[in-house]
């Protein structure tokens, strides 16, 4: 039986490589990965607790989580799209039209 | 009925000429405005007789204002004081306007001179037929508005409108202290009814009024504030300013308005007032003072000018001093009386004055007249019986009423005495300018160009005859008042006006009365005697003395610098602080410094903030992340 | 309710002449052509004028009691009532509003060809809301108005207006945002010391400490001191009317600023009677200098519009100086001087706006002998110059005189101080006038010239011959108006007497308590 532990260390170890990519990287493609990552650590976290607590509740969520992370990338990749039709380039730092 | 026509006639005179005068009546607009002036005097006599038959009409019409307490209401009084300034009024109104007919004939706003004149006349009869303070006022300010039309009457000449300007605004500093005072009469006596307030004038006395801690004479704060606005109307020291300026307009209205009927508001309005004046020393002494210093001081200016109308004007000026002299002095009834006769002679002399100028197209300068007198007999001969009548010859309507004027001065104590100095003085210079400008004029040769020459002529009738009558005005009318040392009772004037105007207090003797007169007719030779010596024997004399007295007589020809100095002292700096430190520094600076400066303000700071809105994602996302940290630091380590 | 008369007419009067307007902008939505459009807004102004007559007839003068009132329940549980009615001092001011809606069709028939629709809309609205201030008797009813009209005007000067448009508008907006959200916080302070009540009437029969009605008075203070506006609130006023158009310009003069006196009147004496006493003094001195200021600054004036607007500023230092007099003769004056500049002001921009349409400029040296080529106009315009300067039998003087009256009767230095504004008055006028009017025509505008100028035109003489008849009828008996005034103002000031703390309290003992 692995132990609660090792899923949040790993859970936590994703979330901290997602975080990290989110932040470091310049690739836009990346950057969504990152974030899907970062749901992902949190989707395991989820599961581990729905076994450890002997509940459905967690693993329920995880369906709307996958659904809505779906549904962000279709966007998302969408708007990337759109996005690099006018402004051919997918590096965040050149992306900045919200500055104030 | 009768009564309210007398003015209402004038009005609808005016009204039907400015309404319809410019695409109907036209050059037609006297035959409107002179049946209905006429129509003034026909029932202003039949007034007078019936103040003679001894009937003092006090009626009111209607409620004007009504606030609370304030009461207020448009109505008549016609006792004998009004019913001699109704006269004299309409009486020479009828004849300038039968006199512009002919002078005005051709202007391109004939029908607008007879709207103005019918208003003017409207006006001044509101003036003196008013039964309280604030119709009187009505009047008053109205008089000052047909001034203002009149003056500015060619107005496309840049003098003239500045001279109505002038006049007018001129006119408002008199009536700023006069306002004031009626509404300190009605906060004192809680009426502003003639009956009432002069009934219960004595009820005040020895009240006093707090201005800025010192306590001062309350009747004595009234009078000068009433005098305030008899000074700016009357043209008297220091507001005398306007008076020469307003002679920009055509003539009949300077005979008209600036000397016969408007300018003397302010001496009908003192002695409308008498009742309280009576009752301030220090007032009486301030109206005595300013009419002397001023009857002296514009004679002395009046010297020198070479404007004919400016030399007649400051005569004015210089005459209206001895009305005031004359009411300052108690003598309210010699006032009236000269004020009357005045009416006459100067109506004359000025009328006279604007026929020479219609013969000489426009030409004012004295200088460059001369050797009138085979040209323009009638005129002259007015002209020759005004001045002997303004001069003081006895026989003539001046003669009655200035010796009254200069005896009652002359019996009013040791200022009295001073004053009748001063008068007789200004009476020299009187007949001296009044004898100098019959020599400039009419005398010698003829100064103009030979094209002005060439055209010379005779007025027409409609001019010369007014100036007839006028003449028989200047000669008969002070026999209304003889004085009792030439004939007992002779004094009819004084004894119809004492209902109203009370008796003048002291008597002399008949020596003293014998001395005065003596004087001032020994003075009005003298005028006429340096004069001829000046003017007619030794041509050259003038520019001597002149020359000697340079410096003096640069300052009376600059009429003191008065207008130089009310420049430069108000006029400019106002003009300036509005311009550059109210306009241009505290609005602009300031107050919409402070108005835009709090935009800016927070304009300033919004910019450096925004600055945090780098638009990178990354950012943002580090942003989040710190975000999130230190909540979850702040769950584990603080809780 | 025994200081209401519900409505003596048999249909509802009051609310039929505020919403008129509103249905007439409604209407004109399905209308096209800017013909038909002018003619239906015209016919609906004259439409709301002939229904609020019957409020000047049936107007009972002997009672200072709300009349005309209608009451209805609204929002129940907030306690907000549709509760309007009109008195003494707000019925003038109704008759003042409709008229000029009227006017302002009528002189914006030219000059207005853009967006014509849109432009009539805004002004049936801003008829709508100005006339529902002065009605509303529920603060907030008043507060919607209040601010509801602020939107027409806005746009009224952002889109019709002249270059600096957008500038003036936002300026304008701003600053009377600022004032009446004070005001708001102002209204919800008093609606919880009140018990739960927005009723006005009902609000002003309270008595509030001493405190509070000094903090309430600022708030309130601030709202209707920048609508006088009074010094030094007042650099909105010459941006906002040199921009705005005729119509605009001549409902800023002649409504829009007279809603701050109103509101004075209407709330800061009946309710916080203590505390105006205690601000008598400050607005006092604001007035006097308001007036001078306002004429020296006209002094200087180069642009026409503005000359005017700023001569507003002088002119509405002289309502404010006789209403804080606290007596009749000041309240009356002040009232009727708002009257006053109303007709005189408003015809004043009526004026300019017709020169304007023909010489399009603004600057006064631009101008000169134009009574030589205009000859109506320069005499309409005369009257209205010695109307503006207070010359007697003209409704200026009766307004003027009566306010500084009432001033020199309650403080004889402020009442001399106030008086020197006549003289300058005098001064400014008649020194546009003869810049405009006098000497010799510039060779642009004569008959042969780049740009000649026409006298005044049918429509023309039939916008002003109202206010020029409304001048003299004043002027010569001001009973007419006046005797609408006497009872309600009467009781204004009894109340305030009763309620006001006595005068001999100790200013410093006051100011203890407040602070």
């Amino acid at each position: 039986m692995v132990p609660l532990s090792w899923y949040i260390i790993l859970s936590a170890v994703m979330f901290s490589i997602g975080v990290f990519g989110f932040l470091a990287r310049r690739n836009l493609i990346i950057v969504f990965m990152s974030v899907e990552l970062m749901l992902n650590s949190v989707n395991i976290s989820l599961v581990a607790f729905s076994h450890y607590l002997q509940s459905m509740r967690g693993q329920i969520l995880v369906f709307f989580v996958i659904t809505v992370a779906a549904a962000e990338a279709a966007i998302g990749l969408a708007i990337l799209i759109a996005f690099y039709r006018n402004n051919p380039t997918i590096k965040v730092d050149e992306i900045n039209l919200l500055k104030g | 009925m009768k009564y309210t026509l007398i003015p209402l006639l004038p009005l609808l005179s005016f009204i039907i000429n400015i309404l319809f005068g410019r695409n109907f009546i036209k050059d037609k607009a006297h035959w409107i405005a002179v049946p209905a002036v006429a129509g003034s005097f026909i029932l202003a006599v039949s007034a007078f007789m019936d103040v003679l038959a001894g009937n003092v009409i006090n009626l009111n019409i209607y409620n004007w204002i009504v606030s609370g307490d304030f009461q207020v209401s448009i109505g008549f009084l016609i006792d004998q004081l009004t019913a001699i300034m109704l006269i004299v009024v309409t009486s020479i109104s009828t004849l300038i306007f039968i006199y512009s007919i002919g002078y005005m004939h051709g202007d391109g706003g004939y029908y607008r001179f007879f709207a103005y004149l019918s208003l003017f006349v409207f006006s001044m009869l509101m003036l003196v037929m008013a039964n309280n303070f604030l119709l009187l006022y009505f009047g008053w300010e109205a008089v000052g508005l047909c001034s203002y039309f009149l003056i500015g009457f060619w107005f496309h000449k840049k003098s003239a409108a500045d001279a109505g300007k002038k006049a007018f605004i001129v006119n408002r500093f008199g009536d700023f202290g006069f306002g004031l005072g009626v509404i300190l009469v009605f906060l004192t006596f809680g009426s502003l009814d003639y009956a009432q307030v002069f009934g219960n004038a004595g009820s005040v006395v020895g009240q006093t009024i707090n201005i800025l801690g010192t306590d001062y004479d309350l009747i004595t704060v009234i009078c000068l504030l009433l005098f305030c606005g008899a000074v700016g109307k009357s043209a008297q020291m220091p507001l005398h300013v306007w008076l020469p300026d307003a002679m920009e307009g055509p003539t009949p209205v300077s005979a008209l308005i600036h000397a016969a009927t408007m300018v003397t508001a302010g001496v009908f309005m003192v002695a409308r007032c008498n009742p309280l004046f009576n009752l301030s020393h220090t007032a009486m002494n301030t109206v005595a003072v300013v009419g002397g210093v001023t009857a002296i001081f514009a004679a002395t200016i009046g010297l020198v000018q070479n404007d004919i109308k400016r030399v007649i004007a400051y005569s004015t000026v210089s005459q209206l001093g001895y009305m005031f002299l004359a009411l300052g002095v108690g003598a309210y009834s010699a006032g009236i009386f000269h004020l009357y006769t005045h009416a006459y002679f100067k109506a004359l002399l000025f009328l006279g004055s604007g026929s020479v100028i219609h013969a000489l197209h426009d030409e004012q300068n004295m200088q460059k007249m001369g050797g009138l007198k085979k040209y323009m007999p009638v005129t002259y001969a007015v002209f020759i019986i005004a001045t002997l009548s303004i001069t003081g010859i006895p026989g003539l309507a001046g003669f009655f009423s200035k010796d009254e004027i200069l005896y009652r001065a002359y019996l009013g104590g040791d200022t009295g005495k001073f004053l009748w100095l001063l008068g007789t003085a200004a009476a020299l210079m009187t007949s001296f300018y009044s004898w100098r400008l019959i020599f400039m004029t009419f005398h010698g040769k003829f100064r103009g160009t030979h094209e002005q020459e060439h055209h010379l002529h005779e007025s027409p009738k409609v001019i010369t005859v007014p100036l007839m009558f006028l003449a028989v005005g200047a000669i008969f009318a002070g026999y209304a008042g003889i004085p009792p040392l030439l004939m007992e009772h002779g004094d009819r004037i004084g004894e119809f006006l004492s209902p109203v105007l009370g008796h003048p207090h002291g008597e002399g003797t008949h020596a003293e009365e014998m001395m005065v007169m003596a004087s001032s007719v020994l003075v009005a030779l003298a005028g006429w005697f340096i004069a001829h010596k000046m003017y007619v024997k030794n041509p050259e004399l003038p520019r001597k003395v002149a020359e000697m007295f340079k410096p003096f007589y640069n300052l009376l020809f600059n009429k003191y610098y008065v207008d130089e100095l009310y420049g430069k002292t108000i006029v400019q700096p106002v003009l300036k602080i509005s311009d550059k430190v109210i306009l241009g520094f505290f609005d602009a600076k300031i107050i919409e410094g402070i108005v835009n400066g709090v935009p800016n303000l927070i304009g300033a700071f919004s910019r450096k903030f925004r600055q945090v809105q780098t638009g990178l994602l990354s950012n943002y996302g580090l942003a989040m992340a710190l975000g999130a940290l230190a909540i979850i630091g702040y769950m584990i380590f603080m809780r | 309710m025994e200081n209401i008369i519900l409505n003596q007419l048999n249909y509802p009067v009051l609310t039929c002449t505020v919403f008129l307007p509103v249905a007439g902008a409604l209407l004109l939505l399905f209308l096209r052509g800017d013909s038909l459009i002018r003619f239906t807004t015209l016919l609906v102004t004259l439409a709301t004028f002939v229904i609020s007559l019957p409020l000047l007839t049936d107007f009972d003068k002997t009672t200072y009691k709300m009349q005309f009132v209608e009451k209805h329940e609204w929002i129940p549980s907030w306690g907000i009532n549709y509760f309007i009615g009109i008195d003494g001092i707000s019925i003038l001011f109704i008759f003042l509003t409709t008229l000029l809606s009227i006017l302002c069709v009528l002189v914006s028939w030219k000059a207005i060809e853009n967006k014509a629709k849109e432009f009539h809309i805004a002004l049936l609205t801003l008829e709508a809301g100005m006339l529902g201030v002065f009605v509303a008797l529920d603060f907030f009813l008043f507060y919607i108005f209040w601010e509801a009209m602020l939107i027409p005007m806005f746009l009224l000067i952002g889109v019709w207006g002249g270059p600096q448009r957008v500038y003036a508008a936002i300026k304008f907006f701003l600053y009377t945002l600022v004032g009446s959200v004070l005001m708001l916080v102002g209204i919800v302070v008093l609606y919880f010391t009140g018990g739960n009540t927005l009723d006005i009437l009902a609000l002003s029969a309270l008595q509030y400490p001493l405190k509070l009605q000094f903090w309430l008075f600022l708030a309130f203070f601030a709202a209707f001191a920048v609508k006088v506006p009074m010094f030094p609130f007042h650099t909105w006023l010459p941006d906002a009317h040199t921009e705005a158009p005729t119509a605009g310009s001549v409902i800023l003069a002649g409504v829009l600023l007279k809603m701050g006196a109103y509101g004075f009147l209407r709330f800061s004496i009946p309710m916080f009677p203590d505390a105006t006493r205690l601000f008598v003094k400050p607005v006092f001195i604001l007035s006097v200098i308001g007036i001078i200021y306002g004429a020296l600054v006209c002094l200087a004036q180069k642009d026409l519009k503005r000359l005017i607007a700023y001569s507003s500023v002088s002119h509405m230092g002289f309502v404010t100086l006789g209403i804080f007099a606290l007596n009749i003769q000041g309240v009356e004056g002040g009232i009727l001087q708002m009257v006053n500049h109303g007709i005189i002001t408003g015809a004043l921009f009526l004026m300019i706006g017709i020169i304007y349409e023909r010489t399009h400029t603004r600057e006064i040296a631009a101008y000169g002998g134009f009574a030589t080529l205009v000859p109506w106009y320069a005499g309409l315009f005369i009257i209205l110059t010695f109307a503006s300067i207070g010359l007697p039998g003209t409704n200026g003087f009766i307004g003027e005189f009566l306010i500084l009256f009432g001033a020199f009767k309650a403080q004889k230095l402020y009442g001399v101080l106030a008086a020197t504004g006549v003289i300058l008055g005098a001064g400014y006028m008649l020194w546009l006038y003869q810049k405009i009017f006098w000497e010799r025509p510039g060779p642009d505008y004569g008959p042969s010239g780049r740009h000649p100028v026409r006298d005044l035109g049918l429509r023309e003489v039939v916008t002003l011959a109202p206010l020029i008849a409304l001048i003299f009828w004043i002027g010569f008996y001001p009973e007419v108006f006046l005797g609408y005034m006497h009872s309600s103002v009467e009781r204004l000031l009894q109340d305030f007497n009763l309620s006001a703390y006595a005068e001999s309290q100790n200013l410093m003992a006051q100011l203890r308590e407040i602070f």
